[in-house]
């Protein structure tokens, strides 16, 4: 099957029979994808399928796990990124990454959007306070912590630091963004603020992003792939993908009589 | 229900009993000793050397001496320990043949009696280097005695603070040095110095393994070289040879003040270093 959906936009990233292995445990069985640029693609599936996995082999961080072992190639802008060639952590810079937990630093609010700026060689302090602000804004976060910038982030609610996580990427100016349950640990207001967010990002960036909320993937996103074991079972724009479902386990699954 | 609360009640009585002993006990072995030694106590027994094996004067040369000494042993023992910590923890494959023996050589020194370090502190840097009874051998033998305790301790910090922190500076382009250096240090910074402070206490009470590797003299140590005596060395020998019971107790006295006043100071930095981040 064709899990490459064709169409005339740029791709910004793209996965080409992609295989991980956990010591002897194969956790992705040659997935094979196309990431749209300024477009936001949603992964599903059910728990253990591999989504996390797979995202996490787009800004190489999957390596930092002892005894993986990965096969395939990614690319970034055409640009192999496991290969010799490839700067890791330049990589990381330009695919940033927001985790299903938020895992403030344990530094004030502004201390942890200037942490990335800083890593990267940014030290005049105006610029840092312009992007600092700018990041904040972004993620929608400057009107409640923008008089409160020096207060340790972890004295916010999980909400905030949701998104003072994603300020903290955005302060690095990646290209792409992935997320994995980005909402998992969100009230409902939160959830649709981040929701929101997500649609105002993809004009800038392109998102990958992990959910187990049907509705969710459905709202937010542009593509969705479905996972099963390890396997891409199918690919698609996610209006079709939600609408008219090519695979029977696809269906199962969307329409919730799966498992 | 009714039971189940008043079980809570006569557990919640025995552990607060349990905690009373506790603070009784130690309450009571300090007040001892404040007693015992109060009537030694004077500036010029902080202020002045010991004269005539101790039976006169202070004990002046003795608390410059332990503060050396300890000094010392931390200047050698910290970074490496801190060093071996952040290596195994952040560098080292934790399968790795290396880190394995790292960790089994810390685990094993940490259970060997300290008498065996001062042996081996004497037969090796008192006599093979030649570097005689000096502070700087009695330093460097303390230093592989609290060596594995800084290591596991440092070791624990981190591993309590890492995972998280670090997958998230990584995945912001930051490089491992980086990552330990701005996150994983700073975080870890009240456990590592946890450690320091027991390492402290252990290198301040150690008795034997300093009388092979310093030696017991009463001068005053200036350069490194020097043979000093520390506090806890100067106790015993006042209380085993029957010098002066009272100023033993006055020199324990002291190093009670000692190892409180380490443990503020300490506690006091703390509170300052870690008031930015939390
Ligand atoms: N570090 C690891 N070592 C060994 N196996 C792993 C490791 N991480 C994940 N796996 C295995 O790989 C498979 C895919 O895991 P992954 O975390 O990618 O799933 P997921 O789709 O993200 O699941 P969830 O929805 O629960 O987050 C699972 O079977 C999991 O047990
Ligand atoms: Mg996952």
């Amino acid at each position: 099957m064709d899990n490459v959906v064709s169409t005339k936009q740029e791709i910004k990233m793209k996965s080409v029979d992609l295989q991980v292995f956990y010591q002897d445990f194969q956790a992705l069985h040659g997935i094979d994808m196309d990431i749209k640029a300024n477009h936001v693609t949603a992964l599903i599936g059910p728990s253990g399928c591999g989504k996390s996995t797979f995202l996490r082999t787009l800004n190489r961080l999957n390596e930092l796990i002892e005894g993986t072992t990965i096969k395939g190639q990614v690319y970034l802008d055409d640009q192999a990124i496991y290969s010799k060639e490839m700067d890791v952590v330049g990589l990381r810079k330009r695919v940033g990454m927001v985790f299903q937990k938020p895992s403030v630093f344990p530094m004030s609010v502004y201390e942890n959007v200037a942490y990335g700026p800083r890593i990267h060689g940014i030290k005049n302090r105006g610029q840092l306070d312009e992007i600092v602000e700018k990041s904040l804004r972004a993620a929608n976060l400057w009107e409640e912590m923008g008089g409160r910038l020096h207060t340790p982030a972890a004295r916010m609610s999980g909400g905030q630091q949701q998104r003072l996580v994603i300020a903290r990427v955005l302060a690095v100016d990646p290209e792409v963004i992935l997320m994995d349950e980005p909402a998992s640990a969100l009230d409902p207001i939160s959830t649709s603020k981040l929701e929101e967010l997500i649609a105002e990002l993809k004009r800038a960036y392109t998102i990958v992003i992990v959910t187990h909320n049907m509705q969710q993937a459905a709202r937010v996103s542009d593509y969705t792939g479905f996972f099963l074991n390890g396997q891409l079972i199918e690919f698609n724009r996610t209006k079709e993908l939600f609408v008219n479902p090519a695979n029977q386990q696809t269906e199962d699954y969307i329409t919730g009589r799966f498992g | 229900m009714a039971g189940a609360s008043g079980k809570d009640k006569l557990l919640t009585g025995i552990f607060w009993l349990a905690g009373i002993f506790i603070v009784l006990i130690l309450a009571g072995i300090i007040g001892y000793v404040l007693f015992r030694g109060a009537s030694s106590l004077s500036l010029d027994f902080i202020l002045q050397p010991p004269s005539r094996a101790g039976r006169l004067g202070g004990i002046s040369t003795t608390i410059v001496g332990t503060v050396y000494l300890t000094l010392l042993a931390l200047l050698a023992a910290v970074p490496v320990g801190v060093g071996s910590a952040i290596y195994l923890e952040e560098y080292a494959h934790s399968r790795s043949r290396f880190a394995k023996l790292v960790n089994l050589t810390a685990e094993t020194l940490a259970g060997i009696p300290s008498i065996v370090f001062g042996l081996f502190g004497f037969v090796f840097f008192v006599i093979f280097l030649g570097m005689g009874w000096s502070v700087l051998s009695g330093g460097l033998t303390m230093a592989i005695m609290i060596l594995p305790t800084i290591t596991r301790t440092a070791q624990e910090a981190i591993l309590a603070v890492a995972g998280e922190y670090r997958e998230n500076s990584l995945a912001l382009g930051a490089s491992r040095w980086q990552t330990v250096r701005r996150v994983i240090l700073p975080s870890a910074l009240p456990g590592i110095v946890t450690g320091i402070i027991l390492s402290i206490g252990r290198a301040v009470g150690e008795t034997a393994a300093i009388i092979l590797t310093a030696g017991s003299s009463l001068g005053m140590p200036v350069s490194p070289m020097d043979p000093a005596r520390t506090m806890s060395v100067h106790l015993y020998i006042m209380a085993m040879e029957g010098i002066s019971t009272e100023r033993a107790f006055g020199t324990a006295c002291l190093i009670v003040v000692l190892i409180v006043i380490i443990n503020y100071l300490a506690n006091l930095s703390l509170s300052r270093l870690t008031k930015a981040m939390r």
